[in-house]
């Protein structure tokens, strides 16, 4: 450590992340933490040191409808990931004999993180919309005689949209939890006696939770900030957290209001990390 | 002998339900895909089933469009630069968490890697606020800076984890055999760790390259392309925009290809 | 010959109450070929650290051929090191791992060849010039690391556990092949090991080393006659301890009273009489009397335990007072296995008074 330090490399290793830190993040955070503190006096704000802000954000009905339908939409999309998810790695892992194939379909489902969020948000709109594909393959197919609007601009359609774009960050953790059990774990169950849902209930699971908790965490936490695909796909009902903020940056123009929104959105992703952190950490103890 | 039969059966019969299984999970996330490449070909202006001819009208309105060619201008800038300054500043970050203990070390990691649990809205506004604050123009620039920050803990965490697969003796013997700690990290850290790096960078490009909320509040006039797609977006939807769509896919799995090249270990 | 290494009062401290090494001091001759022996904890990994410069001690100096090197980093130093794990390059091939160490001297391109060249040839292994360490087997990495190290011409070359990752038979192997390394090229070598064979086999002087302390120092052969510590009679070889009680002194003959029976002992200095004291002897230095046969210094006792190990036999004889000693004896080829001693038959040993330890107090490891 002294070794570095005496010369200017060194100083440079520590210096720039430490000052990028700093200036690009910790500033930024104070700054909005101060806002959500001031009081909004059309047209500009006044500097303040008050709870008003977020007094109206846990009494107004309006907000608190918003954050608990994001609340509902992102653990409804973290848990279609994870049933989807789950019996996927758990197939490529234990089941999947060819290497070769198990190392095609991780990429498959992995490869669409590289192909445009937006893009991906874009094909459910097309797909699900009153003139869209789905409505006009179903025609054409004659189970449906007119255009439905039951698929999009409602809360399902954000799901599939969602979980259809976050599903790959479910897929990694929980696939690299279960590549981490021995074998021989599975087969020692197996050797005691235990059926192989027995065994996968006591022995499987319990060794992958980490990974399904970290899988939960990236899941939850994204779906939670996202603000595109509901305003795509959403409909008018369809407002999430973000989009909120959004609008008070916005044509709202009420930064504090919307400071104090992202401060609180700020809060339920630190305590979710760390509750992960937690388990995550309790996972690695406990099997050892 | 008769007791297996049964348990086979059950094996194949699982087999069977986790193949249609895969297949299934396969056509959720592969036919949209399809669907925008083939629909990027239809001569109809709505996308509408069944398809009625094809055409490539819609590719060459797109080579006539300066307004998305802008915008893919400034993409690959924003992207090139972002990445590069996240490198600049994750590749040193990681080396800190690998090599150094310090007060205060688990708060940095923390921070690091706050960006990628945190939503890009979060450090869209409050870098947003700052800038306003300090009386700064919204350009690309604050684009790239606002992308080098979230993009931040991607670089970390790959880099990191490389880091700490390298055995510490290999550094110590290249001191021990006259390099100085600048030499050292030049001819023997960073050629060990140089596919993270390259694949890490790769990452970041594509993500920054395709990346919304935090330009959403922190660019000024210019547009980046998904920004431009988002903007012609919420005016309805239109073959044109699957056509760019279908490019952007070609490109990504290009992108793919060569990360997948670049990054492979050489084999022990 | 000159000191290369002085070694002041060094002292690591890693906090109040964790002390990797505690108030060293130690003088290494040029040419010389020292070993640190200890089990692991001990502190002589890290001592070897701090002269490497990989670690900063708290207290003390390190004097390198007169000049104070205490605070200098690893590159300049006029010492290198071999690796345990060898840390050989994984992207650079053989040879230019050999030549990284010339091309930070900033030698010219020719020289840097020749002497990768003389280094490989020395070690034998001047062929796989072009290859990738990840090619060759453990024995060859070791060889490149030893190879890699001598190029520069350190003043002393370090050896942090060289043969640990190797099997059993290269290790004997090695180790003759290090010592005839050690007189060609003339430099200096200290050694960490925690193998005592290896360090009687190789070197000049063995420092044998206790929780961050020398336990003693000497030559391989003074350290296994004379221990100064039961701890180092048990690290070095195997000692037969016995608690007792010194008597009168006669000459250089003590008496000494161990459980059943009084023992003379051979001694440079006896302690007074009546202290408490600890009596030590190497079981291969016991001999089995004979039924009628007469000795100094028996002790009596029946057999516990037989065990054969094809060189010779080691029998665990418990003694009337309660105390078990073993005793080892080479099999002559014309014992057959008939003759070889039944668990529970008394046994009469005796054990030559030049050969038995005393040390003052009861402290048997």
């Amino acid at each position: 450590m002294n070794l570095l330090r005496r010369n200017l490399p060194g100083a440079l290793v520590v210096g720039i992340p430490v000052l990028w830190i700093l200036v690009f993040m910790l500033l930024p955070y104070g700054i909005i933490v101060t806002y959500s503190f001031w009081l909004k006096k059309y047209p500009t704000f006044l500097p303040a040191f008050q709870f008003g802000n977020y007094v109206t954000l846990f009494t107004d009905p309006q907000y608190l409808r918003v954050f608990l339908r994001t609340l509902k939409i992102s653990l409804l999309v973290s848990a279609a990931s994870f049933l989807l998810a789950y019996p996927f790695a758990y197939y490529l892992v234990f089941r999947c004999r060819s290497q070769a194939l198990r190392t095609w379909l991780y990429m498959a489902v992995i490869a669409p993180l590289w192909v445009s969020y937006l893009l991906r948000a874009y094909i459910w709109k097309t797909i699900l919309g009153t003139e869209g594909v789905l409505n006009s393959f179903l025609m054409w197919l004659r189970i449906i005689d007119e255009p439905s609007s039951l698929f999009l601009y409602n809360q399902f359609s954000m799901v599939v949209t969602l979980t259809y774009i976050f599903i790959p960050f479910m897929v990694m953790p929980i696939y690299t939890a279960l590549e981490k059990i021995p074998v021989n774990l599975t087969e020692a169950s197996a050797d005691l006696g235990m059926s192989p849902w027995r065994s996968f209930w006591h022995v499987t699971l319990p060794l992958s939770l980490p990974g399904v908790a970290a899988g939960f965490t990236l899941t939850f936490c994204l779906s939670f900030g996202d603000f595109i695909a509901p305003f795509l796909v959403g409909g008018p009902d369809g407002n999430l957290v973000a989009n909120v903020i959004a609008t008070q940056f916005g044509a709202a123009l009420n930064w504090p209001l919307g400071s104090a929104l992202a401060i609180v959105m700020l809060i339920v992703v630190l305590s979710i990390v760390s509750v992960s952190d937690r388990l995550e950490r309790k996972g690695l103890t406990g099997g050892t | 002998m008769t007791k297996n039969t049964p348990s086979l059966m059950a094996r194949y019969g699982a087999d069977t339900a986790f193949m249609t299984f895969v297949a299934a999970l396969m056509a959720f996330l592969y036919i949209p895909i399809w669907v925008l490449i083939a629909f990027s070909f239809n001569d109809s202006r709505s996308l509408t089933w069944p398809l009625s001819g094809f055409t490539l009208d819609w590719y060459r309105k797109l080579a006539e469009n300066t307004d998305l060619q802008a915008a893919i201008g400034n993409s690959f800038y924003v992207a090139s630069l972002a990445t590069l300054l996240t490198l600049c500043v994750g590749v040193p970050a990681a080396m800190v968490l690998h090599r150094f203990d310090f007060p205060g070390k688990s708060v940095f990691r923390r921070l690091i890697l706050l960006p990628i649990t945190l939503p890009g809205i979060v450090t869209g506004i409050s870098m947003l606020n700052m800038f306003r604050l300090m009386g700064f123009q919204l350009s690309l620039e604050t684009v790239v800076l606002g992308h080098a920050t979230a993009l931040l803990g991607v670089v970390v965490t790959q880099v990191y984890a490389r880091l700490q697969r390298l055995p510490k003796s290999l550094q110590e013997a290249a001191y021990d055999l006259g390099a100085t700690p600048w030499r050292s990290f030049v001819d023997v850290t960073l050629p060990n760790i140089r596919s993270a790096i390259v694949g890490a960078g790769l990452l970041s490009f594509v993500l920054s390259f395709d990346e919304i909320p935090v330009t959403f509040f922190l660019t000024g006039r210019d547009n980046t392309l998904p920004m431009y797609i988002y903007s012609t977006m919420r005016r309805g939807v239109t073959p044109e925009i699957n056509a760019v769509g279908t490019i952007i896919v070609l490109l990504s799995l290009l992108l793919i290809v060569v990360a997948v090249i670049a990054t492979r270990e050489r084999r022990k | 010959m000159a000191a290369i290494i002085e070694l002041e009062n060094l002292s690591k401290h890693y906090s109040p109450t964790i002390i990797g090494v505690d108030d060293v001091s130690l003088t290494v001759e040029d040419g010389e070929f020292v070993t640190l022996l200890g089990p692991s904890g001990c502190g002589k990994s890290t001592l070897l650290r701090m002269i490497g410069g990989f670690e900063a001690p708290t207290h003390g100096s390190i004097r390198l051929a007169g000049k104070d090197v205490t605070w200098d980093p690893p590159y300049k130093r006029e010492v290198n090191m071999v690796f345990q794990d060898y840390a050989l390059f994984p992207h650079m091939s053989v040879g230019e791992n050999v030549g990284y160490g010339l091309k930070t001297l900033r030698l010219s391109k020719g020289e840097i060849a020749t002497r990768v060249k003389d280094a490989l040839s020395l070690v034998g292994l001047y062929d796989k010039v072009n290859q990738r360490p990840q090619q060759l087997s453990g024995g060859q990495r070791q060889r490149i690391a030893l190879a890699r190290a001598i190029v520069r011409r350190p003043k002393v070359l370090l050896l942090d556990e060289p043969l640990s990752a190797l099997d059993a038979k290269l290790r004997e192997q090695m180790q003759i092949e290090l010592k005839h390394l050690h007189e060609k090229v003339g430099i200096t070598f200290i050694m960490v090991t925690h193998d005592q064979t290896e360090a009687l086999v190789m070197s000049d002087r063995v420092v044998v080393m206790e929780s961050g302390r020398i336990a003693q120092e000497g030559r391989p052969q003074d350290l296994y006659d004379h221990p100064a510590s039961p701890y180092v009679a048990n690290f070095i070889g195997t000692t037969n301890f016995l608690p007792g009680t010194s008597g009168a002194t006669q000459g250089r003959l003590t008496h000494v009273e161990a459980p059943g029976t009084t023992l003379r002992a051979e001694l440079d200095a006896a302690p007074p009489p009546g202290r408490e004291i600890t009596i030590g002897f190497r079981p291969e230095k016991v001999r089995v009397l004979a039924e009628t046969e007469s000795a100094e210094n028996t002790l009596s006792g029946r057999v516990a335990e037989v065990i054969y190990y094809g060189l010779g036999l080691r029998v665990a004889v418990e003694l009337e007072g309660g105390a078990r000693v073993f005793a080892d004896s080479l099999l002559p080829d014309r014992l057959a296995q008939s003759v070889l001693p039944q668990i529970g038959q008394s046994m009469r040993l005796a054990v030559a008074p030049h050969n038995v330890f005393v040390f003052e107090g009861r402290v048997a490891p």
